[in-house]
């Protein structure tokens, strides 16, 4: 069945302000209102996902829509560019939706109708972003997302500390905001004409494009987290409830990356190697800062926060590498380098939706979100366990999941590095491959921690023993949640295991994007089974193969250890050396596990620590590790506006007379200048 | 692309170097005890000691969740499927194109985690030191062995690991001074993810040293055996992985069948140099601070990037 109209697609994106508005109807009745907006959410996105696949494609699409001002319809457009980011929308945010029905059954019932209003007028805003052919509904749907989500993180508006989470990222979404308001206008050139087509026809020529792809970098660079405009995205994604955190951190962030691609790529057009470099740098400083910081929290949520963090830098250096070879005019490389970012971009926002909503199970279950007080909670919470598993391998960039497949991408790409013209970028390439690598097994290490301490060993805090074993309660999550896990656990190897398929997918979006496709060797190599990215002599990687070896071999192994041996098994005490007087308390915290990475990185954290002398009686050691941007720019620019604003102030002096004093002195300026 | 001759040769390798590999750590204690004045023990003596640990019960801890009884096998998996992929007497493996040298780190880091989250899984104080430690000395380790491999991709132009052997293989004799660079590092490496003096000792059960032994302390019987046997090949793994990139002359091409017992000499006499050589460096060398094994490892890194960046300067 092909649908072929865009309106499709809209009317399957209106929905999710009609499930909005229906979340608002049993007012009273909180189980229906989770039980049925949600799902109903959850079956929206599905649609959605499946119209936005097939317009992969599809050519190219437009629609007016006769809402918006007078002489200033709405125009829509649906590619494949902006099909491939309503199917990332619409699957991810089933799974968090079908999650959050069952997730948000303590919520009172009026909390909840609000919350299933923003949390859906926030999928919608997010849709009519990628659909968006204007500047105009594009700021509209740009600020809608901001605002929904805004009150979506201030939901315990009661705290303070959500309070200022909140009013941070408001502030920082609006400095974005208006750098792309700004970028759109250095675009359009003084015709009138906000329409994307418009802007595409618009020739700007090497300086003006150069400042809109800097407003368009760092306008949606505030949205995505990059570094130095990430300081919000730690603090707001911990305060919201998790599955609005999973749906921030994997896909509002995408959306960015999203505008990110379209204005870059299609509107502003002709991409330069110096903007890739640029690209290139701010992305392995946001990789190394994520990757370095979320080793040094002990608060699984923002340590999560902090990963999105270091994988918007991964993308970041897919985009810059791409950026790089078209500019040098290697079109095969640059599309390789964009499939890669791409690629990471939806593996991104499956596992760490996936992380997300297994973080907000933990906190449901044992009301912990402390890392330090957790330990064992593999025995309480089985099969939560198991899907965070999955995604801590996937985002670790494992084989044979989907992290290392988009990793795998980025490295090849820089790979492709000795065709490039410029020998100092030539060499600088591998040099950001480089850093990936060292990202990449930083995150493992990180993850091993989240894992090792939160799920496996023994109960930390004696005060939480009710979460123990011992209680025999089964505190794992509802059917809901964990079908919601599951959902994007399967996505984890889907993307993981067949990737060729996907590779096939981006190769159309890149195709119609920049009117250039990967080398015809990569697209005859690569089946189901095989992924190819460039030709078979130079890379191949086949993780079917690599799954089905590792699993037989390892069975095998277990089926040869029965058949000759025993399977006989004695259960004991832990041996630890023999030593008997071991309590949970002995066990690493996640500040211990990271002491090796503060050891080594010292001088990147601002650390303030006290170390409690030898013969204290009451010995108490604390550690507070900030981060250097906040002294760097965010201080100093808070100071600048303060002290600015406050010379404003004199202007205000409270008495009619002086502020009359003011307009006849601006009339009569401009009777003088102005003619 | 799938051949039936090549498929068997590519099972037949596989098992060679599963079976032969507690060979090689047999002959590099035994070289370490020649080189130490003491009187070896046989060079089977890893094989009796693993058919010892097989038939013994395995005892284990009473809160061991699933991941503890699964990790020996999952390690033990992992190094039969590296030992497929490295080619070690011919360059003829249909199985290679499945996982390039990105994969096979992929597959070493996998092993890693896995045996860092066992070490924690019983939740005692000598597997979360272990596994912190491990995890240190890995992230520094596995970006440098991919630049190592790295250097050898862009001489080659290609991440398939038959392929650079083929390549490097059949250059001519010179020096080129980024693989000069990138052996060095590539050492440095092996020494490090092998638990080998000067960054962990084999041997040892001091808690202020051990770093491997730590998170295997709660294994016993068959569990420890194969984690045992996996480490073997793993240093195995590691030493064909060097010999191919760095002194690949003799092994057998593509379907070249008749070089083949000549490939195996000339491995065994390779092995067995290397094994030696390994044994002599831990005997001249005392083990390192744990805090100067970041300073060791990131000198290995800085090789490894000096290598790549000398093949784009000089262009060898």
């Amino acid at each position: 069945m092909t649908i072929e109209s865009p309106g499709a697609i809209v009317a399957v994106a209106t929905a999710w302000l009609v499930v909005a508005a229906l979340a608002l109807l049993p007012a009273g009745n909180a189980f229906a209102a989770r039980r049925l907006a949600f799902p109903l959410g959850a079956l929206v996105g599905l649609a959605l996902s499946a119209l936005g696949l097939q317009a992969i494609w599809l050519p190219a699409a437009q629609l007016t829509l006769p809402l918006g001002l007078p002489d200033l319809p709405f125009h829509l457009r649906v590619d494949p560019l902006a099909g491939f980011f309503l199917m990332l929308l619409g699957s991810v945010s089933a799974g968090i939706s079908v999650y959050a029905a069952g997730y948000f059954r303590e919520e009172a019932a009026g909390r909840l109708a609000l919350i299933g209003l923003q949390y859906h007028v926030f999928l919608a805003s997010m849709a009519f972003v990628i659909l968006a052919d204007d500047a105009y509904l594009f700021m509209v749907a740009w600020e809608t997302m901001a605002l929904s989500s805004y009150f979506l993180v201030t939901t315990d508006h009661k705290l303070p500390a959500v309070r200022s989470a909140g009013f941070l990222y408001l502030l920082i979404a609006h400095l974005g905001a208006l750098a792309i308001l700004l970028c759109f206008g250095v675009m359009h050139g003084g015709h009138g004409d906000y329409t994307f087509d418009a802007l595409r026809s618009a020739e700007l020529d090497r300086r003006w494009a150069t400042v809109a792809f800097l407003l368009a970098f760092f306008g949606f660079g505030a949205k995505a987290g990059m570094i130095p405009l990430h300081a919000w995205l730690p603090e707001a994604h911990p305060a919201a409830p998790s599955p609005v955190s999973a749906l921030m951190s994997g896909i509002m962030l995408k959306t960015a990356i999203y505008g990110m691609v379209r204005v870059i790529y299609d509107l502003i057009g002709g991409v330069r190697w110096e903007w890739g470099m640029l690209v290139l740098a701010v992305g392995a400083g946001t990789t190394l800062f994520g990757v370095l910081y979320a080793l040094m929290q002990h608060d699984l949520k923002r340590l999560l926060a902090y990963h999105s963090i270091e994988n918007i830098g991964i993308i970041l250096l897919g985009l810059g590498m791409s950026m790089v070879f078209i500019g040098f005019g290697h079109a095969a490389a640059g599309v390789l380098g964009l499939i890669a970012a791409l690629y990471h971009t939806l593996n991104h926002a499956v596992f760490k939706g996936l992380l997300f909503l297994g973080a907000g199970s933990i906190l449901h279950a044992t009301g912990l979100r402390n890392l330090n007080d957790m330990g064992g909670l593999v025995r309480v919470m089985p099969k939560t366990a198991l899907y965070f598993l999955i995604g801590a391998l996937a985002i670790s960039a494992l084989p044979p999941l989907n992290g290392f497949v988009s990793e795998w991408l980025t490295f090849q790409a820089a790979l492709q590095a000795p065709i490039l013209q410029n020998g100092v970028v030539r060499s600088l390439l591998p040099l950001f491959a480089a850093t990936l690598a060292l990202a990449g097994a930083l995150t493992a290490m990180c993850f091993v921690k989240v894992y090792g301490i939160a799920f496996l060993g023994q109960p930390r805090e004696v005060k939480h023993a009710a979460h123990a074993p011992a209680a025999g309660r089964d505190q794992d999550a509802g059917a809901m949640e964990h079908f919601g896990m599951a959902w994007l656990a399967a996505g984890c190897f889907v993307l993981g295991v067949f990737p060729s398929s996907f590779l096939l997918v981006l190769n159309r979006v890149c195709a119609s994007l920049i009117g250039q496709s990967l080398s015809a060797e990569a697209l005859t190599g690569s089946n189901w089974l095989w992924l190819v990215p460039t030709s078979s002599a130079q890379a191949s990687y086949s993780p079917a193969i690599f799954l089905v070896v590792i699993v037989a071999v390892t069975l095998l192994t277990f089926l040869l250890v029965r058949r000759f041996y025993h399977g006989r098994v004695r259960i004991s005490d832990p041996w630890d050396c023999g030593f008997p007087e071991q309590t949970s308390r002995m066990q690493d915290t996640a500040d211990a596990f990271g002491q090796p990475i503060r050891h080594v990185f010292g001088p990147i954290y601002l650390m303030q620590r006290q170390i409690p002398a030898a013969d204290d009686p009451a010995p108490r050691f604390s550690l507070k590790i900030e981060d250097r941007h906040w002294y760097w720019v965010y201080l100093p620019i808070a100071r600048l506006a303060e002290y600015v604003s406050s010379k404003i102030a004199l202007l205000q002096q409270g008495r009619i007379s002086i502020y009359l004093l003011y307009s006849f002195l601006t009339l009569i300026a401009l009777l003088v200048f102005v003619r | 692309m799938i051949q039936i001759p090549g498929i068997a040769f590519q099972i037949l390798q596989s098992m060679f170097v599963v079976l032969a590999a507690p060979l090689l750590v047999g002959w590099v204690n035994q070289c370490r005890a020649w080189l130490q004045n003491r009187s070896a023990p046989s060079i089977l003596l890893p094989y009796y000691t693993l058919a010892k640990l097989f038939h013994k019960d395995a005892v284990i801890a009473r809160n061991a969740s699933p991941l503890f009884r699964l990790t020996p096998y999952v390690l033990f998996g992992c190094m039969w499927l590296a030992a497929g992929i490295v080619p070690v007497l011919a360059t003829d493996l249909p199985f290679a194109p499945a996982a390039d040298i990105i994969a096979l780190v992929g597959v070493f880091a996998l092993a890693r985690v896995f045996s860092a989250l066992a070490a924690m899984d019983i939740g005692t104080s000598f597997g979360g030191l272990g596994a912190r430690r491990e995890m240190l000395i890995g992230f520094l380790a596995e970006p440098a062995m991919l630049m190592t491999l790295f250097t050898a991709a862009f001489i080659s132009g290609s991440t398939q690991l038959t392929t650079i052997v083929e390549t490097l293989a059949h250059r001519e004799f010179a020096i080129y001074p980024s693989l000069a660079f990138a052996a060095v590092a590539f050492l440095m490496v092996l020494l490090a993810e092998n638990a080998r003096i000067p960054i962990d000792n084999p041997t040892t059960h001091l808690e202020l040293t051990m770093v491997h032994e730590a998170m295997i302390l709660e294994y016993s019987a068959r569990h420890l055996a194969l984690i045992e046997w996996a480490v073997a090949i793993k240093l195995f793994a590691y030493i064909s992985i060097g010999i191919a990139l760095f002194l690949p002359w003799g092994i057998a091409g593509a379907g070249d069948w008749a070089a083949l017992p000549l490939a195996v000499a000339a491995l065994a006499a390779k092995l067995a140099l290397a094994g030696a050589g390994l044994a002599l460096i831990e005997t001249v060398l005392a083990k390192l601070r744990l805090f100067l094994a970041p300073e060791f490892l990131s000198t290995a890194f800085l090789l490894a990037v000096l290598g790549m960046l000398t093949h784009f300067l000089v262009g060898g």
